[in-house]
């Protein structure tokens, strides 16, 4: 059976068992967001998502939407918090856009564009976190981890593997990969992974392609996100 | 063979004999860890790899599980693993020095192993010895009432690599510190009493087969027996003890009625993480009251129709672990755990104890769950809640210790009797941990509605300034706000009671408290993983005298946004600590601001004092002063 809620004032038609963010990506409404990626089971981490459901503030990733909602997305309070979420991840990795061959690919760049971030607003926390090279094909770049668990949950669910997962606590939570010598090499990670293709920054990236595209011509330089829902919920 | 092959082998050996008492199944795997790390000080890599071959699961798994609590190492930390209580309480009777004492004794660093991997000293988080500190844990047993006669026999102990089974027994005696009793701490119940008077609340008419479908299936309300017993619950007006004061009945009921699949059950889990700093009340009721809290697990198991049961104890208090198995097998042998209990056809249930390992956002209740599934402590996405998805996703009842035991007490005494102790909205009693400032530290047992006034009375506090109630989860209690009361209608309280006086300095109060958090955010969502370590860096600079009323400001959004957008009441509460010594302890913070409008954090003179360490150099002119550069003022 088929019911409705209202996202900023707008009626959104749903079906039992759908989420939020689900609900209105169908309806062509954008809510911003970083782990929540419409193939995966959601995460609820990034909190990007967040929306005032009945006035109450609450992750429309894993929120299941139901009938008569109230439900506030695209508001001043809100896209201000949201705003310093992205500067909190800015300044808790080492994000030097200007540098990094996804600049102009990247969901986090283009999220923080789209929420109108100017500045990094807090102080860099400038943590260390060597790259992994080991791999033939693919580079691991963990200064611009976000922690969002895609890759994790891709290599999991999609490809059977479990190459990544999520160690550590707190500000010293990490991604690991499945190797007791911890590096990429040794796992039986691929170019043809799912896991391989999901990652919203630019930590997993295939190693003689980063400047193919030049930068200006990529994904988000032509279509801001949000201004297209396909480029805002599908993969890279 | 190799020495490094006859190593593996025998880490082998110690990781098939505790996988293999854990039936070799992933969701114990917190529990094997654990064992396995009693057995080789670490989790040493061969220990990993047999796992990864032994429980089927990926290293991945293994090694995000290890990698989140405090007390596993994946690197080696010593034959000798020594932690300080750092609670702001442990450090106000002296934890400090003794720290500093114990290290240059023994010629380490804090935080780092002895070169030859003899010992380790470094800090944890509250280890709920606060009416007895300073305290210690070393390799997970606790030791109290340090002093410096103490500090340097444990050093002496340490480097005679003497066994901590020979340590002097004095060094682990845990006191109970019991000053004020009421139905509970002066409860002489005997064990089944609780049960037998549950089950006689049965109208006689074939009470056996409805006690039998409703304990097996947990049948919807209009069964009698455990229905009868349910509405005792529901009359007696209990609400959780554990800190946000759920009505219990209505959370027994939920579970009851959840929906189950075939193959599926309901699960009674008692929570005794009681992480939340200077809380120590449910480790004197598992020392004097476990019968209690056990006869309140079962009755609770009767009423839902649960047949499994588990009591999650935080690792910090291991040395529960033994005497607490000795009292579940004499229930055992007494028939009141196992099978048809007290001769009840159908009635069957067990009780299981899981150790937590260092986590304190363990004792979120999904959270909880998840480490007894043998993963990382992680709160989950709610809705679903525990009671229709909880343990492996079948109903399941959290509560608190303090809860169950009330839930004994009820069964014995009816609902009635309870809802007419303490006052309207919050029945029965509440026990305190008081601690502090003050001449009787210990537990306090009072009908609700007492006043913070009394209690400071009762335990001998002078000159007092202050008192946290609830833990710094909880509220700042200023002087002119002692005649409020402890309840639910005013100040609702998980338990703890820290006192500070007049010469304490409330802003390192918070700033403790600030840094416990940071310390225990799981990592899992933005707001609370970056924003606890913000804040902490904020309350530093303002400690190192750098503040400015922009770093008010800040802090006040800050808070808005993790009450906002975290995912758990960890985060919702982080900066309550601060938000409320700055609307009360004004002063302690303006001392500290040297600036009017803004000073950055970065501190050039700082930033060279490694530099200095390095060279053994502190004259004048390995400093930077405002004096002799412009770098270090603000652009
Ligand atoms: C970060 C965090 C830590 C908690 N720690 C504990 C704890 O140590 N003990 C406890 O009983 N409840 C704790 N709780 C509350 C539990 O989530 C849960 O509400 C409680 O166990 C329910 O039992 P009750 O209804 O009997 O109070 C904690 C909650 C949060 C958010
Ligand atoms: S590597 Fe990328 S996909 Fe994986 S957790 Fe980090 S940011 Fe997410
Ligand atoms: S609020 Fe903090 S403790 Fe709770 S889920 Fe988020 S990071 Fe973890
Ligand atoms: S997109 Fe919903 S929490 Fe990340």
């Amino acid at each position: 059976m088929s019911h409705t809620f209202t996202l900023d004032g707008k009626t959104i038609p749903f079906e039992d068992g759908q989420t939020i963010i689900q609900a209105a990506s169908k309806a062509g409404v954008f809510i911003p967001h970083l782990c929540y990626h419409p193939e995966f089971k959601p995460h609820g981490s990034c909190k990007l998502c967040t929306v005032k459901v009945n006035g109450r503030q609450t992750a429309s990733c894993t929120m299941r939407a139901s009938a008569g909602m109230v439900v506030e997305n695209n508001t001043e309070e809100l896209n201000a918090e949201r705003r310093a979420l992205t500067q909190m991840l800015f300044v808790e990795g080492n994000h030097f856009c200007p540098s990094c061959e996804t600049s102009g690919n990247c969901q986090l760049q283009a999220t923080a564009y789209h929420l109108g971030m100017m500045s990094p607003h807090y102080d860099h926390f400038f943590p260390s976190r060597p790259v992994d090279a080991s791999h033939p094909e693919v580079l691991l770049d963990f200064n611009r981890c976000i922690l969002c668990s895609l890759c994790v949950r891709a290599s999991r669910d999609v490809d059977g593997k479990n190459v990544f997962a999520l160690s550590g606590r707190g500000i010293k939570t990490h991604l690991i990969v499945n190797a007791r010598s911890g590096n990429l090499a040794d796992t039986n990670f691929t170019l043809k992974d799912k896991a391989a293709q999901v990652c919203p920054v630019g930590v997993i990236l295939v190693k003689r392609n980063g400047f193919a595209v030049p930068i200006g011509e990529r994904r988000y330089d032509n279509v801001p996100i949000g201004d297209s829902l396909e480029t805002a919920t599908e993969g890279r | 063979m190799a020495l490094s092959e006859m190593h593996a082998e025998a880490v082998a050996g110690i990781v098939d004999r505790v996988a293999t008492r854990y039936k070799r199944d992933p969701v114990n795997m917190l529990q094997i860890l654990r064992e396995v790390q009693e057995a080789c000080d670490w989790l040493p890599p061969e220990a990993i790899d047999r796992l990864q071959t032994v429980l089927g699961v990926p290293r991945t798994k293994i090694e995000g599980v290890a990698g989140f609590y405090s007390f596993l190492y994946t690197e080696p930390r010593g034959k000798y693993r020594i932690l300080f209580s750092d609670n702001i309480i442990d450090r106000m009777a002296g934890s400090q020095p003794l720290i500093e004492r114990l290290c240059e004794n023994l010629w380490i660093e804090p935080g780092k192993t002895s070169e030859d991997g003899l010992v380790s000293v470094d800090v944890t988080s509250c280890t709920g010895m606060c009416d007895q500190g300073p305290a210690l844990l070393v390799n997970n047993r606790a030791i109290t009432r340090l002093t410096a006669t103490r500090i340097d026999e444990i050093a002496e102990l340490v480097r005679n690599k003497t066994p901590l089974s020979e340590w002097p027994a004095d060094f682990f005696k845990v006191e109970d510190h019991v000053r004020m009793a009421d139905i509970m701490l002066g409860s002489t119940m005997q064990p089944g009493d609780g049960l037998r008077a549950a089950r006689e609340r049965t109208p006689s008419d074939g009470y056996m087969a409805s006690n039998m479908r409703s304990w097996r299936e947990g049948l919807p309300s209009g069964i009698s027996g455990p229905s009868a017993m349910l509405d005792e619950i529901k009359r007696a007006n209990l609400r959780g003890r554990g800190g946000a004061g759920f009505a219990t009945g209505l959370k027994w009921e939920a579970c009851r009625n959840a929906q189950m699949k075939p193959g599926q059950q309901r699960f009674v889990v008692c929570n005794a993480d009681e992480g939340e700093p200077g809380t120590f009340k449910d480790r004197v009721l598992l020392t004097a009251h476990a019968d209690l809290v056990f006869e309140g697990m079962t009755v609770a198991a009767y009423t839902i129709g649960a047949r499994r049961g588990f009591l999650y104890l935080r690792g910090e208090y291991h040395y529960l672990l033994e005497p607490l198995n000795a009292i579940l097998e004499r229930r055992r042998k007494e028939n009141m755990l196992g099978n048809d209990i007290l001769g009840i056809p159908g009635a069957d249930f067990e009780i299981e104890i899981h150790l937590g390992a260092g986590a304190y956002v363990c004792g979120e209740e999904s959270a909880l769950i998840e480490s007894l599934e043998g993963k990382r402590g992680t709160p989950r996405n709610r809705p679903p809640f525990p009671v229709t998805n909880g343990y492996l996703d079948q109903p399941t009842i959290v509560n608190n210790v303090e809860t169950f035991a009330a839930a004994a007490l009820i069964a014995l005494n009816g609902g009635d009797w309870y809802a007419a102790i303490g006052t309207k909205h919050s029945a029965g009693t509440k026990i305190l941990s008081v601690s502090g400032d003050c001449e009787r530290p210990g537990v306090y047992e009072y009908p609700f509605g007492v006043s913070i006034r009394q209690v400071l009375e009762d335990c001998g506090a002078k000159d007092t300034q202050a008192v946290q109630v609830s833990g710094p989860s909880g509220i700042c209690v200023g002087v002119d706000e002692f005649d409020r009361t402890i309840g639910f209608e005013d100040i609702p309280t998980a338990g703890a009671f820290m006192m500070f006086d007049q010469t304490r300095d409330m802003f390192e109060v918070a700033r403790n408290f600030v840094h416990f958090f940071q310390h225990e955010s799981c990592g899992f969502c933005t707001p609370c993983r970056v924003g606890t370590s913000l804040l902490k860096n904020l309350m530093d600079k303002l400690h190192n005298g750098h503040g400015s009323p922009y770093d008010f400001a800040e802090i006040e959004k800050l808070n808005q946004l993790l009450q906002a957008m975290s995912h758990c009441g960890l985060g919702h509460t982080a900066c309550n600590p601060v938000l409320d010594t700055i609307a009360k302890f004004r002063p302690a913070y303006d001392q500290r601001m040297e600036h009017d409008e803004f000073k950055p954090a970065f501190d050039l003179d700082r930033a060279l004092s490694e530099a200095r360490q390095m060279t053994r150099r502190d004259d004048p002119g390995a400093h930077i002063t405002g004096h002799n550069v412009a770098l270090g003022e603000e652009a």
